[in-house]
């Protein structure tokens, strides 16, 4: 603990000319996990997409470091390269993509090396069995017909065989039944060490329960008003964020 | 932050060895112009029937009364007096690879054509410029029965069975290039399936045009009868010439009671061409015809496939793929006539156009009266990779009957940047997501493309994408 992974400063960001983070400020170390949360329409969403460089969301002030990098500037792909993965909140689908050779592609870009395909299929089959995935899937195009707790199955899989330094999970908890979420957090429960961190943003702690948050943040109207424990979670939950608003 | 995804254009596919052009010697030259004196002249100089000059001057005369079609995109750059309608190459019919001359050979070399003999296909049947010089078929077909030759001989050997088919799917007053091409074809390929035989191992054909301003008018028919079945394959690759060439075959395809024909092409011209081939199957009974089409190459494509399903339960299967990149404009398509009750279509198209090319989906489906619960899906999808490229579907549907299942469905649309941004978060660059995009939107129609030619199309489609960051 106490390497640097990832430091926002100052940050600013606009969607359609109108501003939504207004000054965020967060430092994640290597090992760390943090938690995010917020009302709807806080800038919870735009904060994960900041991050990953979705080009739809502007930067106009501020700087994102990564890994003893300055990656404000960087294209999206050499983020991903460089060891930030992004679970979607609504995973789109990709017809005529299967999600094994989606998955060997995006793998193929992030070690700089082909794989071999058998190596690679005895992996996948492997996580996805852990995921209880079922394998057929994997020769399925990328979340075609997939249910939304299976195309969240399909992003904590990419996160497990793509192995990244920072993951940043928006809302994957989101619309899944119990047992869905129970899958989605011994997921990431057993992908998260010492080395790489992870950044959770929910609304409720149930994805926590596998999970022990060394910082929790609320996210009120584009700032970041409070910071505390783990603790901070069960208070949201009785008490909502009424108590934060005034502070935004 | 400053990444900005600008509109990406695919470059010009890299041709590679499609663009080869031999120096070749010509035994036999028209005049450019088209007049009966040459229509004699190609006659006599093929030793064909006497019905068959009946035939070719009878569709010269229908020629020269047509119009050009007015559904025909503008081909004002195609001038018909300078196309040398007949080339004969110095060689005669060759009956194994090692009598081959060593130009034509070594164009088919680089074609990698012996080497996919050598592996899956029963019999090659290449045709250089207006004659087969090669031509095989595994003795064991032969034992069976099946016939696999050039049109010529055909002609010779089974004048009975060529004469009683000759242009009676695809009539001199179709349309003008129909005429034309009754009164000046040449060459092509002759299957005769008997009753009864199954042919595992698809038969493949070649076709290539190599002399400058030539057209080609090659005549492919094949004959399917009760219960038997071949998947026959046909390519097509030209080297790219300034002046324009013209080609206007015609295929004649018949599907007996219970057969089954699987027709696959990969048309994959040069730019400078005119496609005007014209494509008819008649299917009987329980029958099933199947298209996979594929369309890359030429300046001006208009190739319309059709069926004709005349039996009760009769089937057609249409797939096709239209590429059309710069200076382009394929006009493609396919066309149902359902005859008969319970007779079953399903056609399902997508089209890609990039760099101001223009793909457009012409199609057409006809219910006659007497096809009651005769049933059709059509589906279009259309793929545009930028701002100047067009992309159109133009369907025509008439329905006599009253009794039937009918569904058209069409789509035109972009690729997202919501998709591509996905795609990127996982390390993948733009070109790349672009060009994976791309391809799966392709996959339904190349998994049914045979292997080589689904290679040949993904290596048309890893084109490189010029990216632009800033």
């Amino acid at each position: 603990m106490g390497d640097k992974l990832l430091q926002v400063s100052d940050l600013h960001v606009s969607v359609d000319e109108k501003e939504i983070l207004k000054g965020i400020n967060l430092t994640i170390n290597k090992g760390e996990i943090h938690v995010v949360m917020g009302t709807n329409g806080a800038g919870k969403s735009t904060l994960a997409n900041a991050i990953m460089g979705n080009p739809q969301y502007t930067v106009t002030k501020g700087n994102v470091w990564f890994d003893g990098q300055d990656i404000t500037d960087k294209a999206v792909n050499d983020r991903g390269k460089a060891g930030i993965f992004m679970s979607f909140q609504s995973p789109i689908s990709i017809p005529g993509i299967t999600v094994e050779n989606f998955i060997r592609t995006a793998k193929s870009m992030v070690i700089g090396k082909q794989i071999r395909a058998l190596a690679f299929k005895r992996e996948l089959k492997a996580k996805m069995d852990e995921l209880s995935f079922d394998t057929s899937y994997a020769q399925r195009y990328v979340n075609e017909g997939f249910s939304g707790g299976e195309r969240k199955k399909n992003e904590i899989l990419q996160m497990s065989i793509l192995d990244p330094k920072l993951a940043i999970l928006d809302e994957t908890d989101s619309g899944l039944d119990v047992d869905a979420v129970r899958i989605v957090s011994e997921g990431v429960s057993r992908f998260h060490n010492e080395n790489n961190s992870v950044l959770i943003i929910t609304h409720h702690n149930s994805i926590l329960q596998n999970l022990k948050p060394d910082f929790v943040h609320i996210l009120i109207n584009g700032k970041i008003v409070k910071t505390g424990d783990a603790s901070l979670v069960n208070e949201i939950e009785q008490n909502g964020y009424d108590a934060y608003k005034t502070l935004a | 932050m400053a990444e900005k995804l600008k509109k990406s254009q695919i470059a010009d596919v890299d041709r590679g060895v499609y663009d080869i052009k031999n120096d070749f010697e010509y035994s036999y030259k028209s005049d450019a112009g088209l007049t009966e004196d040459v229509i004699r002249e190609i006659w006599e100089n093929k030793n064909e029937p006497k019905w068959m000059l009946e035939a070719r001057l009878k569709s010269l005369e229908i020629y020269n009364q047509l119009d050009i079609p007015n559904w025909v995109p503008d081909i004002s750059g195609l001038h018909m007096d300078n196309i040398v309608t007949y080339v004969k190459p110095k060689t005669d019919m060759k009956g194994s690879w090692d009598e081959v001359p060593e130009d034509i050979k070594d164009t088919f070399d680089r074609l990698g054509i012996p080497e996919a003999e050598k592996t899956t296909l029963a019999g090659v049947g290449a045709q250089y410029d207006s004659e087969m010089v090669y031509h095989s078929l595994q003795e064991d077909l032969k034992k069976q029965g099946v016939v696999y030759m050039d049109m010529e001989t055909a002609l010779n050997e089974y004048e009975d069975i060529v004469h009683q088919y000759w242009m009676t799917l695809i009539k001199p007053t179709d349309h003008k290039f129909a005429a034309l091409h009754g009164a000046v074809w040449s060459s092509g390929s002759f299957v005769y399936i008997p009753e009864g035989v199954q042919v595992d191992i698809p038969l493949q054909s070649y076709f290539r045009l190599n002399a400058p301003g030539a057209g080609q008018f090659e005549h492919t028919m094949i004959i399917v009868e009760k219960g038997a079945s071949v998947h026959f394959i046909e390519g097509c690759s030209a080297p790219k010439y300034n002046v324009a060439n013209l080609h206007a075959g015609a295929v004649e395809l018949f599907v007996k009671e219970n057969a089954r024909l699987r027709y696959s092409t990969i048309e994959n011209w040069s730019k400078n061409m005119y496609n005007m081939n014209t494509k008819r199957a008649l299917v009987d009974k329980n029958g099933t015809i199947e298209w996979v089409s594929g369309s890359f190459g030429s300046h001006v494509s208009c190739l319309y496939p059709t069926s004709i399903l005349r039996g009760e339960g009769a089937h057609c299967e249409f797939t096709g793929v239209t590429f059309a990149g710069e200076g382009q404009f394929l006009d493609t398509g396919s066309g149902v006539v359902h005859a008969a009750p319970y007779t079953t279509s399903n056609v399902n198209t997508k089209s890609i156009s990039k760099s101001g090319g223009a793909a457009i989906y012409r199609g057409m489906v006809n219910i006659e009266k007497n096809a009651d619960h005769a049933k059709s899906t059509v589906s279009c999808e259309s793929l545009m990779l930028d701002e100047i490229s067009q992309s159109d579907t133009i369907p025509s549907i008439k329905v006599d009957n009253d009794n039937v299942d009918l569904g058209h469905e069409a789509k035109i649309g972009r690729i997202s940047d919501e998709a591509i941004f996905y795609l990127m978060t996982r390390g993948i660059s733009e070109e790349e997501a672009r060009a994976m995009l791309v391809r799966g939107f392709v996959e339904p129609i190349s998994k049914e493309l045979p292997l080589e030619y689904a290679v040949e199309m993904n290596n048309l489609i890893s084109l490189e994408l010029e990216g632009s960051i800033g």
